[in-house]
């Protein structure tokens, strides 16, 4: 039963709006690992497939998909409320706004403090130095986001015990900041850490992380929606007050969530790669052992790393450039070497690593050799008679998925329209029943006239 | 069930191709990802070699519930001294073959290492046969 739940309680920020959803294809053959079925001409997605990459957000024609999240209302729960901003946050507004004013609306939007995420990264190296000192795998792969992370548990699970199990600064800087908060002798209970997210798969691993203990971060907000609520005040108060706040970031923390963020600072062979589909490319070579010699892995599954997450409002080319300049600036100013105070608290310690990351493997057929052996012999059969164009119109990602589908029992063989027709002329399907089938699959309306659709007669309506 | 492969002599491009869909089928089949590791290993080995030494070849891969039988059949120069050719560091590999990064002369030896049984036969002139057998459960073998 332990395997079933391992399976299963998997928390996804990702959800379908049913009303909103039309029942198209974009997002399920976009998927990168088959996680997603149209029935009923709605999209559903399956738990235990999705890693929360989001490349089914970005398809989306019809914005169907959407970021489960917290309400900024929650921050009113606690007297203490610290933001946790990571430094994509600052890079989507021009370089006229100045930092502090960004973080002076954050105040009046109702924050008390104000802590930027990679504020840690001194410490998340301290940890990798450790945990590559301590660990014979080569390479060691990145654990930053969380979406590779799942990636792996799903797809590659013999790369498992390559992921650099320290934390990442999002989880280090939260435990930091509130023993700090503590020790200046505030009430735990009366602290409230929320954590402005570019993507889903962050809120993710915060609800459910992968060492399986508890996030210290109490809520996740989208940083699409506080973008937002952030530009209303600096419209409404052309000059705030100056925020202040702590000065512990250096140019290594601002570019640390850009592409070779991580990767310039490996001692040996580092790769830096980013955008799901080559990563996976990536590691299905790195599992035959066809690349030998390299010592770490930088992946992220966003193109342009963070600054291409789903929930970046701005440009994620612009949002580099600037994100580029400001550490520039960093790196040319006083602010070059923050002096990492005399802090115990910023020493890392065993709570700055998680524990063993679990493979998950989606692929198989059957946990018994000789069940899956047999349903990959009638998949094979399948394969012959299925026309391996991928059209999709049977409500899965293509051919290869629907014949997995059907030996797992999930799918009948005449929900392939090719198949119907040959059905149908041996007289194994009659009309009624093919029509039948296809309103399962793409729902009862369907085959009506509609002319709400996009580049239909009332488009807009 | 059994499933076949063409591997083309020269093709560096596309060596690993049987490798990785063999990796494919034993995720599906839910074999252990230990094992299913050493017979990739292997596996990428010898297909290798077929692209870096012969014209041409053929990958037979059969499985049941027991074991991983794969049988490499090249067409090529064969090996006149299989003994030697087993010695870790030996290797025939031209330079331009090195040049890309292959032909340490590690490759028998590696694909006996990751392998529970392995068998070559070698016409010198025609080509080699090499067959790798895996079991697939932990206990066996």
């Amino acid at each position: 039963m332990q395997a079933k739940n391992q399976n299963w309680d998997f928390h996804h920020a990702l959800k379908v709006l049913d009303e909103v959803c039309i029942g198209c294809t974009h997002c399920m053959t976009v998927c990168p690992t088959q996680a997603i079925r149209v029935r009923d001409g709605k999209a559903r997605i399956i738990d235990n497939r999705c890693v929360d990459c989001g490349e089914c957000y970005k398809a989306c024609p019809v914005s169907a998909i959407i970021v489960e999240q917290d309400d900024l209302q929650m921050i009113n729960n606690y007297p203490v409320r610290v933001v946790l901003v990571p430094g994509v946050l600052i890079g989507q507004f021009p370089e006229k706004i100045r930092t502090s004013k960004i973080y002076a609306a954050l105040k009046e939007i109702g924050f008390t403090h104000i802590f930027e995420v990679e504020n840690s990264v001194e410490m998340v190296l301290d940890a990798y130095s450790q945990f590559q000192s301590e660990n014979t795998n080569r390479p060691l792969i990145s654990s930053f986001c969380p979406a590779i992370i799942r990636l792996i548990q799903v797809r590659f699970p013999s790369l498992v015990d390559h992921i650099l199990r320290a934390k990442p600064p999002i989880d280090i800087s939260a435990l930091y900041y509130k023993k700090r908060l503590i020790s200046e002798g505030i009430s735990a209970s009366d602290i409230g850490m929320f954590y402005v997210t570019p993507c889903a798969a962050k809120i993710a691993a915060i609800k459910s992380p992968v060492g399986e203990e508890e996030s210290p971060v109490t809520g996740v907000i989208n940083m699409n929606y506080l973008y937002n609520r952030i530009l209303q005040h600096l419209k409404k108060n052309e000059e705030p007050p100056k925020a202040d706040f702590d000065r512990l970031l250096n140019s290594k923390g601002i570019l640390w969530s850009l592409t070779r963020g991580e990767s310039v600072h490996s001692k040996g062979r580092a790769l830096a790669i980013d955008g799901i589909n080559n990563v996976t490319e990536f590691l299905e070579k790195l599992e035959n052992d066809e690349y030998e010699d390299i010592d770490f892995l930088e992946l992220r599954a966003c193109d342009e790393s963070c600054a291409g997450g789903i929930l970046i409002s701005g440009n994620r080319f612009l949002t580099v450039e600037r994100l580029t300049k400001r550490a520039a600036e960093y790196e040319a100013s006083e602010l070059a070497n923050p002096p990492r105070k005399n802090d115990p608290l910023m020493e890392i310690s065993p709570e700055s690593f998680f524990k063993k990351v679990k493979p998950r493997p989606m692929e198989k057929l059957d946990e018994d050799i000789s069940k899956a052996l047999r349903k990959m012999e009638r998949k094979r059969r399948l394969m012959c008679f299925l026309p391996g164009f991928d059209c999709a119109a049977c409500g899965a990602p293509d051919c290869q998925t629907l014949s997995e589908d059907i030996v797992q029992g999930k799918a009948q063989v005449s929900h392939c329209i090719f198949m119907q027709q040959v059905m149908m002329d041996q007289k194994k399907l009659s009309w009624e029943h093919a029509k039948k089938i296809t309103e399962s699959i793409w729902g009862s309306e369907r085959l009506q006239k509609n002319c709400n659709k996009l580049g239909a007669e009332d488009e807009n309506n | 069930m059994q499933f076949k492969y063409k591997i083309a002599g020269g093709d560096f491009t596309n060596a690993g191709n049987a490798s990785s869909a063999v990796k494919k089928i034993l995720k599906q089949l839910n074999v252990d990802h230990v094992i299913s590791k050493h017979i990739v290993v292997a596996l990428y080995e010898a297909e290798v070699n077929i692209v870096a030494h012969a014209y041409s070849g053929v990958i037979e891969v059969n499985i049941d519930e027991n074991q991983i039988h794969i049988i490499l059949d090249d067409k090529g120069p064969g090996i006149a001294d299989i003994d030697q050719a087993m010695e870790e560091g030996y290797s025939t590999a031209s330079p331009q073959v090195r040049e890309m990064g292959f032909g340490a002369g590690m490759g028998l030896a590696n694909m006996k290492r990751n392998a529970d049984k392995m068998l070559i036969s070698s016409e010198p002139g025609k080509g080699t046969k090499v067959e790798l057998i895996h079991y697939l459960k932990p206990d066996a073998g």
